[in-house]
């Protein structure tokens, strides 16, 4: 067992390809991104195999690495007593407004889900408890945790259990034998050297994408990155598979939420967790014009999307009205932002608000690709296997079951976990093509060894893409509405950036690996863009908004919009899987 | 939102494999100046002010900032790390400060 310390920066000028390092790393099961499923991945395999050698390849520091990094508030799914998984998946049903969901993927979860939950509270995880000692629920499913330690909890489980965590390694691409998946190759950001894990299951668990759209405060000089997600997770694990040929899932069903406006802070911290209304400029609910569906309980897009409808209905600012909470909930609640989202306190503070006086006021996030959250990810069997042999998929890259947020990706972990296990059973580890190797490493090294011209940096290149997709994919800036022409604009500018991969640069490591992030959001943002072209109907307006077909169509929508690339051409294929519904009821209750 | 580096306070964390801030970043954002031999952050515009870093830094080097485009000039949030608990102090614009204990652990 070791969780293997990073080198130092260190000054990285190699001259030729040669001259870089390849470290071979043998193991049964490789796990790319430890982060919240990651770790349980890990846990979960020793566990049940603990003869079984396991890697972690970890793209930052385990004990603070994505989308968990900077704490976290609550549970947003715990079955309470004398409730079923099946009301769980009836209830996440209805957040979809109706689906499609995988609802055989949603109900194994929601089965593991409790015993995943446990574990953490066992592990050292403070879960909030009435005088009686009962969960608290702060919403129908939706727990308080004083989780400022989450991930640092995870890591230390994860590292006891015996796997080996490969730290500052930014995992490239899949190697692959006959279809199969044989591990992955990685980058090593500080020692610039040349990773090739051999693995006999491969695990992705490197979250979901963030900062494939612009945010609108991104023209601040210091707040490039000042969104909700980690940005640190850029879809590199859909990109890997992808670009091998791993179908994905439902990526049209974009991630967006209502945050607090200037600083993307939580806000159903607020108006779940606090019963704070959400207010426009006029001081009027703006939820009680969605009564029909469901009023301040409607459907999370519904409640993503209000606020700025709002806005564009000229009826902006609108605000979380805080200002009704009594001294002791609001001191509550400013302990959950510092759990969760430490600086938006301080953001409070540069206001100088109190926000007894003065509502919080409330705008829409930039969009993301979120397994965990929406539907957009891996299609995944019950093993969560994806479509490549051997390579599973856990958390936000497993895609087609939304809702999972913490507590379902820690469960998924498991899942995958017994899946990869069983899938080991019996096999070796797959020859790997010397040629591929060497491929790969000279794509990788190619813009920090190529000095023949100016170039790109990747940082540019990153930017141009945010704008391109905010604007013409449905952003921010655009009330996230988009339609057939736009996404053509997004599609043609898209081929122009891949095919400038070439004049990529890096001065060293880091923008190396910030060379290979921008690549990956690059080809995930092409699959998107394709994913909303396919989908010509309106079925979550914010999410997923067609001002050019603004109904829903059941007739032909009914379904999931899946893609695939040829792995040799590039080329993308959209098709359609049909939705089954396993669990009895109307759909969309409310 | 960067962190800010007291020149004064920090060292570079000598005689570890990474200074502890270079180490706890998610995103790869801060290192040691091998000139100065204290730490900066290599992209402000890159931080998710996840504030991991501030957590970290045994010597209380770093702190979050706000952009001046998105927050007044000057509130700090300083974080003390105990064992099962984290300490918060906040100071607003104003002057107006707030302690908040949070309990981070059971064990």
């Amino acid at each position: 067992m070791a969780n293997i310390p990073a080198a130092r920066m260190r000054n990285f000028k190699p001259e030729r390809l040669e001259d870089i390092a390849t470290r071979i790393v043998e193991c049964d099961l490789l796990i790319v991104g430890g982060g919240n499923a990651g770790c349980f991945v890990a846990v979960e395999a020793a566990k049940i195999a603990p003869a079984l050698k396991v890697v972690i390849m970890e793209k930052a520091e385990i004990m603070r690495s994505g989308a968990c990094s900077a704490g976290m508030d609550a549970i947003n799914t715990y079955i309470p007593e004398g409730k079923t998984p099946e009301d769980l998946v009836r209830w996440s049903r209805a957040q979809v407004g109706g689906g499609p969901l995988r609802e055989d993927l949603a109900l194994s979860n929601a089965a593991e889900l409790n015993d995943a939950v446990n574990d953490l509270e066992r592990w050292g995880l403070p879960i909030l408890r009435d005088g009686q000692g009962a969960v608290r629920y702060r919403g129908e499913w939706d727990i308080s945790i004083h989780g400022e330690q989450l991930k640092p909890i995870m890591a230390e489980k994860a590292i006891e259990s015996g796997a080996d965590v490969y730290n500052r390694i930014a995992g490239t691409a899949l190697l692959m034998h006959e279809g199969r998946c044989a591990g992955a190759t990685g980058l090593g950001v500080r020692d610039g050297e040349f990773y090739v894990f051999r693995a006999k299951a491969t695990v992705v668990s490197t979250g979901g994408a963030g900062t494939l759209y612009k945010s609108y405060t991104a023209d601040s000089t210091d707040s490039g990155a000042q969104i909700w997600m980690c940005p640190y997770c850029v879809g590199s694990g859909y990109a890997m598979g992808f670009r091998q040929g791993g179908e994905l899932t439902s990526l049209e069903q974009r991630w967006v939420a209502t945050r607090t406006k200037d600083f993307c802070g939580p806000v159903d911290t607020i108006s779940v967790g606090y019963r704070a209304p959400i207010v426009n400029a006029k001081g009027e609910r703006v939820m009680s014009r969605y009564e029909h569906l469901g009023g301040e309980a409607a459907p999370r897009f519904i409640r993503a999307n209000a606020p700025m409808e709002e806005w564009l209905a000229g009826r902006g600012p609108c605000y979380c009205d805080t200002t009704k909470m009594t001294p002791e909930a609001i001191a509550a609640m400013m302990r959950d932002y510092l759990n969760e989202r430490p600086s938006f306190v301080l953001f409070l503070a540069s206001r100088g608000q109190d926000v007894a006086k003065e509502p919080v006021e409330i705008y829409g996030s930039d969009p993301y690709i979120l397994g965990g959250h929406t539907g957009g990810g891996y299609w995944v069997d019950m093993q969560r296997m994806t479509t490549i042999s051997g390579l599973f998929a856990a958390g936000e890259t497993a895609g087609g079951n939304p809702n999972k947020f913490v507590g379902g990706c820690c469960a998924e972990g498991k899942l995958a976990a017994r899946g990869a296990v069983d899938y080991i059973k019996g096999r070796r580890l797959l020859p790997v093509n010397p040629d591929d190797v060497k491929r790969e490493k000279k794509r990788v090294y190619a813009p920090l060894l190529t000095r023949n011209d100016e170039g790109i940096r990747p940082v540019e290149m990153k930017e141009r893409l945010q704008r391109l997709m905010d604007e013409y994919a449905g952003g921010v800036s655009q009330f996230y509405r988009t339609n057939e022409e736009l996404l053509d604009y997004a599609l043609l500018h898209i081929t122009m950036l891949q095919s400038q991969f070439i004049h990529l640069r890096a001065q060293d490591t880091h923008e190396l690996m910030q060379a290979m992030e921008t690549m990956d959001r690059v080809d995930v943002a092409e699959a998107v863009v394709r994913h909303l072209k396919a989908r010509r109907e309106t079925r979550w307006a914010g999410w997923q908004t067609r001002t050019d077909y603004p109904e829903k169509n059941d007739r032909d929508f009914n379904c999931f919009i899946e893609s695939r690339r040829d792995p040799a051409r590039g080329k993308i294929d959209v098709f359609t899987r049909p939705y089954r519904q396993i669990v009895p009821d109307d759909r969309r209750p409310g | 939102m960067p962190p800010k580096v007291d020149a004064r306070r920090c060292n570079g964390c000598p005689g570890r494999a990474e200074s502890h801030c270079e180490e706890s970043c998610p995103g790869d954002l801060m290192a040691v100046h091998p000139e100065t031999g204290r730490a900066y952050c290599r992209a402000p515009n890159e931080c998710w002010d996840c504030m991991s870093c501030v957590k970290k830094c045994p010597r209380a080097a770093l702190e979050t900032r706000v952009p001046y485009q998105l927050g007044y000039y000057k509130a700090t949030l300083k974080p003390v790390m105990g064992k099962k608990s984290v300490t918060w102090t906040c100071r607003d614009i104003h002057g107006k400060e707030f302690t908040y204990i949070c309990v981070n652990r059971t064990k």
